[in-house]
């Protein structure tokens, strides 16, 4: 039998790609990988990729230095893979590299054979010489079947990905049928990645049925959760994957146009998907005659413009076309008829991602992976007070306990961890006693949280629940489209409730009220931005609902964060006579200088920033915090004459 | 560094019109781009000048008022000019429960301006954004385009006097033509 055209041509791509990937990396040269996601630019890496070429060219050292995406291990940037074969040494990763550790890895490492073992996180693979990193729960927990080659390749390089297997899944369903990829998504169990877990299968499904005579895919990189960056990362770090996946679902479902709705405010992912597709039309990957078959495909950019709403698969049709993006009613699903009239995919870029995956591996091997009903994968970004934060993947089902405290390291300092939010503003808060709740889209639901988008943030006991709850309803507040009226005023009444609490001003029925409004809130919405941004008022009050109280009784913050309910003030048992650690930090000068030559706050003047706090040297660690506020010891403020010392 | 145009004075309205023109003759006449087409103005213009309202519209045949109501509609787009060093703080939810509110209370402090608006001088501008995708590097601002991890409020002032200091610099060479070799970034 003779070979598929489109995998013929593939192999004859692949093997262009490897030669010209071989050209590019003369073997046995030393390379320098430095990762340049957003996370890594914003800790520094391109300060750190230029000290390691300065210092290469500098030593007349004969190594490269390569770019790579995010490895996903955000607390540690930037991060930077050493490989240099003639040492001896396996691929080694080190954390934290600043411009001046790089001029040292270069002359020691590179120029010595030294590779400074202090300095290293571990080796990328498990050998005899010198420990690895798969030691760390944080590398060998994980199970990376989206985000493999993230980190890894060199995202502005097609020929890396081709060279490592690339563009296969597609070539293999070209050489078959668009019914039995359907049929594949749909036996692997796939659910949707973008929040509501909505069976990828059964989507496309809808959406193939009929005789339209036009379809289109929309790749929904929208992103709006304030708090989660996995398909950013994606996005920046292998843009081919995700061009992969959309160009498998656009043959799957008949489409010949395909729409990545990506937001405005990711310039780099923007400028990296760019790049990608013109590179995959260049090879004809996309485009006309995809594969040297009759399949065509387009695909071009919409830059979102900043409203959460517009994630919502009906705003974001709406907003394509040029209109303010508010939600419109359904059914009829925008599967049957999305944009202009037509029927329309919209799939989450982590779905997207997932299904090159998915026909590599076989629907069998993705089912083994996961639970029953959630199979598969989960990407998340870890985030707020965790040891190591950062985006993490990990098969469905493992339990939160898991994953803050055994892949992320817990809660740092010897604070206590408190709660954790899933699922952004349509998410919620679950407490301690719910950490061994398995991550999978039921479990969580049940729990009164959701999947949402995969943002999940940790919190320690220094967190205000009542603050957390007015923190997404303001979020919510704004973003409200506005067309329904529970929605616009119903978030309005419940902010200005939990604005009330937090200043201490609450009464007793305000959490009745509370959740009255949040239940007419969320059966009066149409879409789902009004229909869970109850959600996290709720599970605060389901599961915290002692802190409410002591906020509207005690007048006090057990978080110890509302400002208006909690006052700094300085130990003077603690307080070393003659330091100024704190005098200096202060932003108001609120801090002055008693006739003992200890510190006091003046309470007037202290906006309660805590930098005194995090001034005040540990063996001393005089700065208290303490709520209600009144409870402050009152310190006299000598008059300003005999301040000055 | 320079983000908006120059410090120059601003341009008439017959260069407004005519830098707008071209910007959309650039573009078909069809509704689905008129969000492309803001953009486009924004990225040039860094706002939204107001003439631009009634030129897409008369370009796409709507009204003005349409075109208002979907620009006002987008966080993205901004109907005043910000400053030369736009600053945006993140209060999306890591940044939030790192405190950046504080940092935010910082600059605003620290430059008189509260947040959306503008330094006299036009200098600075002072914004919020909901996350930019850093997290793990909360509290987050970022000047220009450079993004600032592990924010603190005492950091805040450095981060201004550093913008202070290579401004006078630049502002020094320029009127002295004679480069200097010394670095005034780092602290
Ligand atoms: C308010 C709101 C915001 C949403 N934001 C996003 C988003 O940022 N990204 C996303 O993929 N899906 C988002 N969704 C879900 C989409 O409506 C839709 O379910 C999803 O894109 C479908 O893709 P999937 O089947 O791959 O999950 C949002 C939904 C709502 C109600
Ligand atoms: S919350 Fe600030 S960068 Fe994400």
């Amino acid at each position: 039998m003779t070979e598929a055209p489109s995998i013929r041509t593939l192999d004859r791509l692949r093997a262009a790609a490897q030669a010209a990937c071989r050209a590019r990396r003369p073997e046995g040269q030393p390379v320098v990988r430095v990762g340049l996601a957003t996370c890594g630019i914003a800790a520094g890496a391109l300060d750190t990729a230029e000290a390691f070429r300065k210092a290469i060219a500098e030593a007349g050292i004969d190594a490269r230095v390569e770019t790579t995406g995010c490895r996903g291990h955000c607390y540690a940037e930037p991060l930077v893979v050493i490989d240099h074969p003639a040492s001896g040494f396996p691929p080694i990763l080190y954390p934290e590299v600043t411009p001046g550790k790089a001029g040292m890895l270069t002359r020691f490492f590179l120029g010595e054979g030294d590779p400074r073992f202090e300095h290293m996180l571990g080796a990328t693979v498990a050998n005899e010489l010198i420990p690895s990193v798969l030691e760390f729960g944080r590398f060998n927990r994980e199970q990376r079947l989206v985000m493999d080659r993230c980190g890894r390749l060199d995202p502005q390089s097609i020929d890396d990905y081709l060279a490592d297997g690339g563009y296969g899944a597609l070539a293999r369903v070209l050489a078959g049928s668009p019914q039995a990829v359907v049929a594949a998504v749909g036996a692997a169990g796939l659910r949707g990645r973008g929040g509501a877990g909505f069976p990828t299968g059964r989507k496309w499904e809808l959406a193939a049925a009929g005789s339209a005579p036009l379809r289109y895919v929309v790749c929904n990189a929208d992103e709006g959760d304030p708090g989660a960056y996995m398909d950013r990362t994606l996005i920046e770090s292998n843009p081919h994957q995700l061009l992969e996946g959309l160009a498998i679902c656009a043959y799957a479902v008949g489409a010949c146009q395909a729409i990545i709705y990506v937001r405005a405010e990711y310039p780099l992912a923007v400028k990296t998907l760019e790049s990608a597709i013109a590179a995959a039309e260049a090879r004809g990957l996309l485009g006309p005659e995809v594969l040297g078959t009759a399949f065509a495909i387009q695909v071009s950019l919409f830059q979102g413009s900043g409203a959460f709403v517009c994630g919502e698969e009906t705003a974001l049709l709406r907003s394509v076309a040029g209109f303010r993006g508010t939600p419109t009613h359904r059914p009829p699903y925008p599967a049957q008829k999305g944009l202009g009239g037509h029927p329309t995919v919209i799939d989450n870029v982590k779905t997207l991602a997932t299904i090159p995956v998915i026909v590599e591996r076989g629907a069998e091997a993705f089912r083994a992976v996961g639970t029953p009903d959630s199979p598969g994968t989960a990407i998340f970004s870890v985030v707020g007070d965790v040891v190591h934060p950062g985006l993490v993947e990990i098969p469905m089902g493992v339990t939160l306990r898991e994953l803050i405290f055994d892949i992320c390291g817990g809660v740092p300092g010897k604070k206590r961890f408190k709660a954790v939010q899933i699922g952004g503003p349509s998410g919620g808060c679950l407490p301690a006693d719910l950490l061994d709740t398995p991550v999978d889209f039921d479990a969580l639901s049940e729990a009164g949280a959701m999947m949402g988008s995969g943002g999940l943030v940790v919190m320690d006991e220094h967190t205000c629940m009542v603050d957390v709850a007015r923190y997404f309803l303001e979020f919510t507040r704004n973003e409200s489209c506005g067309k329904c009226t529970f929605c616009r005023l119903g978030t309005c009444h419940m902010l200005a409730i939990l604005e009330r609490i937090c200043r201490g001003q609450g009464r007793m029925e305000d959490l009745e009220r509370l959740e009255r409004l949040a239940r007419d809130v969320r059966d009066g919405s149409l879409c789902g931005l009004g229909r869970t941004a109850p959600n996290p008022v709720l599970t605060t009050l389901r599961y915290f609902r002692d802190e409410y109280e002591a906020h509207v009784v005690d007048q006090r913050c057990p978080g110890l964060s509302c400002r208006p309910l909690t006052a700094f003030y300085i130990d003077l048992e603690k307080c070393a006579r003659g330091c100024d650690a704190c005098v200096g930090c202060c932003p108001v000068d609120a801090v002055f200088t008693t006739r003992t030559r200890k510190k006091g706050i003046d309470q007037s003047l202290c906006v309660k920033c805590g930098e005194c706090m995090v001034a005040c040297p540990p063996e001393y660690d005089a700065v208290r915090r303490i709520s209600p506020a009144h409870l402050a010891p009152v310190i006299e403020r000598p008059p300003a004459a005999e301040a000055k010392t | 560094m320079l983000l908006n145009p120059s410090a120059a004075p601003p341009p008439t309205e017959p260069e407004v019109l005519e830098t707008l023109g071209g910007i959309v003759a650039r573009f078909d006449r069809r509704r689905a781009l008129l969000v492309p087409i803001l953009q486009a103005v924004q990225a040039q213009c860094a706002y939204l000048p107001p003439e631009t309202m009634p030129l897409v519209g008369r370009h796409l045949g709507i009204a003005a008022s349409e075109v208002y109501g979907v620009a006002s509609f987008y966080n993205q787009f901004r109907f005043f000019p910000p400053g030369r060093h736009p600053i945006r703080i993140c209060l999306g939810t890591a940044c939030h429960v790192k405190a950046g509110d504080i940092i935010l209370e910082n600059f605003e402090r620290k430059l008189g301006i509260q947040e959306g608006q503008t330094t006299a001088d036009r200098e600075f501008s002072l914004e919020r954004v909901a996350c930019v995708g850093c997290c793990a590097l909360a509290p987050v601002a970022i000047v220009g385009e450079t993004v600032h991890g592990h924010m603190q409020p005492s950091k805040v002032e450095g981060l201004l006097l550093q913008i202070q200091i290579a401004r006078e610099k630049a502002q020094r060479e320029a009127a002295a033509a004679s480069p200097q070799a010394e670095d005034p970034s780092d602290d």
